[in-house]
């Protein structure tokens, strides 16, 4: 049985015009069953009090799924010992994810599009294609283990 | 939150997906239309319904389910799509892929 999520979340008052800031953090341990839970409790608190469309939070947990089980299965390889942190800065327009696995990094360049008639009969391989469609903005860190993804809510 | 089955009175397996198809549950969707293959069924309608979202894993089981169901002479629809589930077909030329109806009733239709 796995630990229940424990989040953090610090409110502050950002430039009078940007209105309120939110910033959720919660570690996520390596399983797969969890990322479910964890994305309906992030997107919650991402949600809140934020006027969005019902389009941007499909997007959002996606994108988040996406992101999480790529940190788990493909970066920390299901090790019971490692975690996925996840930091969400949420502000009037946009949300930035931040999900950091602990695993050696990959190279998201190196990824073919999933879309060719050739591999559309592929069971793998579209996470990533997702996420680049799905958010407004992706960037990795240079070791390759931290994705942020920015999505504006409109 | 699953998936729940039923044979309609035409012999076509009714899936219905309730809440998410991801990585955590895919599985389980492809034991299902495998257990079906198994007992003789040939005839798959997966209903979206009451689906909430899809990730990759999810199409990539849906994708592995249906090359199942052709290598056994058998058929897959997909129904009841709203529109951000079909925007993920779309996006990953899915939509080319698949047997896409816009309700239940449509997709039985001539099954």
């Amino acid at each position: 049985m796995t630990a229940p999520l424990k989040l953090t979340v610090r409110r502050s008052d950002a430039a009078p015009a940007a209105g309120e800031a939110v910033e959720v953090s919660v570690r996520v341990p390596s399983e797969v069953f969890v990322i479910e839970e964890a994305v309906e409790l992030i997107s919650r608190h991402c949600l809140a009090g934020f006027p969005s469309s019902q389009r941007f939070h499909f997007r959002l947990r996606v994108a988040l799924s996406e992101a999480l089980a790529n940190a788990i299965v493909f970066g920390n390889g299901e090790d019971p010992a490692k975690t996925v942190d996840v930091r969400v800065e949420c502000v009037m327009e946009h949300v930035r994810l931040y999900v950091t696995d602990q695993g050696s990094g990959f190279d998201p360049t190196g990824v073919a599009p999933p879309v060719a008639p050739q591999h559309l009969e592929q069971s793998r391989g579209r996470g990533l294609f997702l996420i680049n469609q799905l958010a407004d903005h992706v960037r990795f860190n240079e070791r390759g283990n931290s994705i942020c993804m920015t999505l504006r809510r409109h | 939150m699953g998936f729940s089955s039923a044979k309609d009175d035409r012999g076509v397996t009714v899936i219905a997906v309730e809440g998410q198809l991801i990585v955590g549950n895919r599985q389980e969707l492809k034991n299902l239309v495998q257990e079906a293959l198994d007992a003789g069924d040939r005839k798959f309608l997966i209903d979206f319904s009451g689906t909430g979202y899809i990730d990759s894993s999810g199409l990539g089981a849906l994708v592995s389910v249906s090359k199942k169901i052709r290598e056994h002479g058998g058929e897959l629809r997909l129904a009841e799509l709203n529109e951000d589930l079909r925007s993920l077909f779309e996006l990953t030329k899915l939509d080319t892929l698949f047997a896409i109806a816009e309700s239940r009733a449509d997709a039985l239709a001539n099954f």
